[in-house]
């Protein structure tokens, strides 16, 4: 029992560490990405190819002063941002990160919490991360951080419906929320994938996911024409840094609930092996994120929600019904 | 890798809750100590005051619009239908002919609800004027 207790702390350090160095990294890749599609070159100065802007930036976040507004509720300002970074990680624990490995003799299993329900798990930790922007944005004495809040509540209420949506209809194909029996169900290599049988759904969930990570499309909680900066209006330094530590970290959850669920997780594909397959798979939806936010525009806020309740719920819900009749004929 | 019950599944998930709000929450404090001995303070009033464009702010009217509420009461209605499907979904092989039939009348009846709220125009983004 001892030697569980101590696996699951070791995991979990090593997946704090790595997954915000990860986050961290994120930035430095996303400001690097966005500058080759415009033809810039992004941060070249501290570093080879800038790469220790991400340092530099940490530094300056850390040693800036550190401000409290006047007016606003100084508990739940300085908690806020902590809410935020700190679902992003738990909602993460549920996932299986990299297929079994042996370690100095000792078999590693890369996941930090084996829930039998870890799709509902994480959809429902990641929908408490909500708290921490809607916080953010009711204590600050600030219009623009209201209104942000406002937006970023109802953005991520109306599109969990989606995601849920979405996902019940590969859930039915596998029969187990465990998103480790879900990756054994597509252990036959390409043809396996539950993506040929739910594309629909797939295209729904990757929709969502952007969604909820309030990546370009729908990044309308921070959009500067309209509400300066939304809920993190008057945040600045290591407050606001945790954020966007939050955000990223959320991309890294979407893009290994979505490998895992339709591209057929951590599996052998051909010659690659696993590790590298889901290494592969998540990397190509984080650049899939950026380059969505290269090409394309803003939507207005009342396209998002007719988008969501008005096209995308009723087409899950179609999906989910012709996939009963299918099965069930 | 396979499936394992255990005794206490979300002790993993409970030591990286422990950790990342400890974690997170002392960088925050760590910063705050090495900030006053770094950063220029400066407790100037417009500077502490809420953001605007420059002049100082009297009083805001933190209003906001009913239309998030309404969302808000649809998002209500249709997340705890699916939390309902959930176990139907899993289930969905055992339960056989009668299951999804069950499902079917749920998701219409639900469909009335929403084209109802369609009709009253709860899914419009009404102007604020």
């Amino acid at each position: 029992m001892d030697a569980i207790i101590i696996e699951t702390i070791i995991k979990a350090v090593v997946v704090l560490a790595i997954i915000s160095a990860l986050a961290g990294f994120g930035t430095y890749l996303e400001r690097k990405v966005l500058a080759f599609m415009q033809r810039r070159l992004g941060p070249t100065h501290v570093g080879p190819f800038g790469l220790l802007q991400l340092a530099a930036d940490g530094i300056k976040l850390f040693t800036k002063e550190d401000l409290i507004p006047q007016n606003a509720n100084r508990l739940l300002f300085s908690l806020a941002p902590v809410i935020t970074a700190a679902t992003a990680f738990i909602a993460l624990s549920a996932v299986p990160l990299l297929p079994e490995f042996e370690l100095f003799g000792y078999t590693v299993k890369p996941i930090v919490a084996d829930i039998n329900i870890g799709v509902l798990f994480v959809i429902g930790v990641m929908g408490a991360g909500l708290y921490g922007p809607l916080l953010a944005g009711m204590s600050q004495a600030n219009k623009w951080g209201l209104l942000g809040a406002a937006r970023t509540t109802v953005q991520f209420l109306s599109y969990e419906v989606v995601t849920g949506l979405s996902l019940l209809a590969p859930l039915m194909i596998v029969g187990s929320l465990s998103l480790i029996d879900i990756n054994n169900h597509q252990t036959g290599g390409l043809s396996d994938w539950i993506l040929w049988q739910q594309p629909v759904a797939f295209v729904l969930f990757v929709i969502a996911g952007f969604a909820e990570t309030n990546r370009t499309p729908f990044d309308l909680l921070e959009h500067e024409a309209e509400i300066v900066s939304g809920y993190v209006t008057d945040y600045s330094g290591l407050r606001w840094g945790l954020f966007f530590v939050g955000e990223y970290a959320n991309m890294i959850t979407i893009g290994f609930l979505a490998s895992l669920i339709f591209l057929g997780g951590f599996n052998d594909l051909w010659f690659i092996p696993g590790w590298l397959a889901i290494i592969l798979k998540v990397s190509f939806l984080f650049f899939f994120m950026l380059w969505t936010r290269a090409a394309w525009p803003h939507v207005r806020p009342d396209q998002l929600m007719w988008l969501c309740w008005k096209i995308l719920m009723p087409l899950a819900i179609i999906n989910i019904v012709i996939t009963g009749l299918v099965m069930m004929v | 890798m396979t499936h394992v019950d255990m005794a206490h599944p979300y002790f993993g998930a409970f030591v990286l809750f422990v950790l990342t709000f400890v974690a997170f929450s002392a960088t925050l404090f760590l910063q705050r100590f090495v900030s006053r001995k770094l950063a220029r303070l400066d407790t100037e009033k417009l500077k502490l005051s809420i953001y605007e464009c420059g002049p100082q702010p009297t009083k805001q009217p933190n209003k906001i619009g009913t239309q998030f509420y309404l969302i808000a009461l649809l998002f209500i209605l249709f997340d705890v239908e699916i939390i309902f499907m959930f176990p139907w979904a899993i289930d969905f092989k055992l339960l056989g002919w009668f299951g999804f039939a069950e499902m079917m009348l749920f998701i219409l009846l639900l469909a009335i609800g929403f084209i109802y709220a369609w009709k009253k125009g709860a899914l419009e983004w009404h102007s604020i004027k």
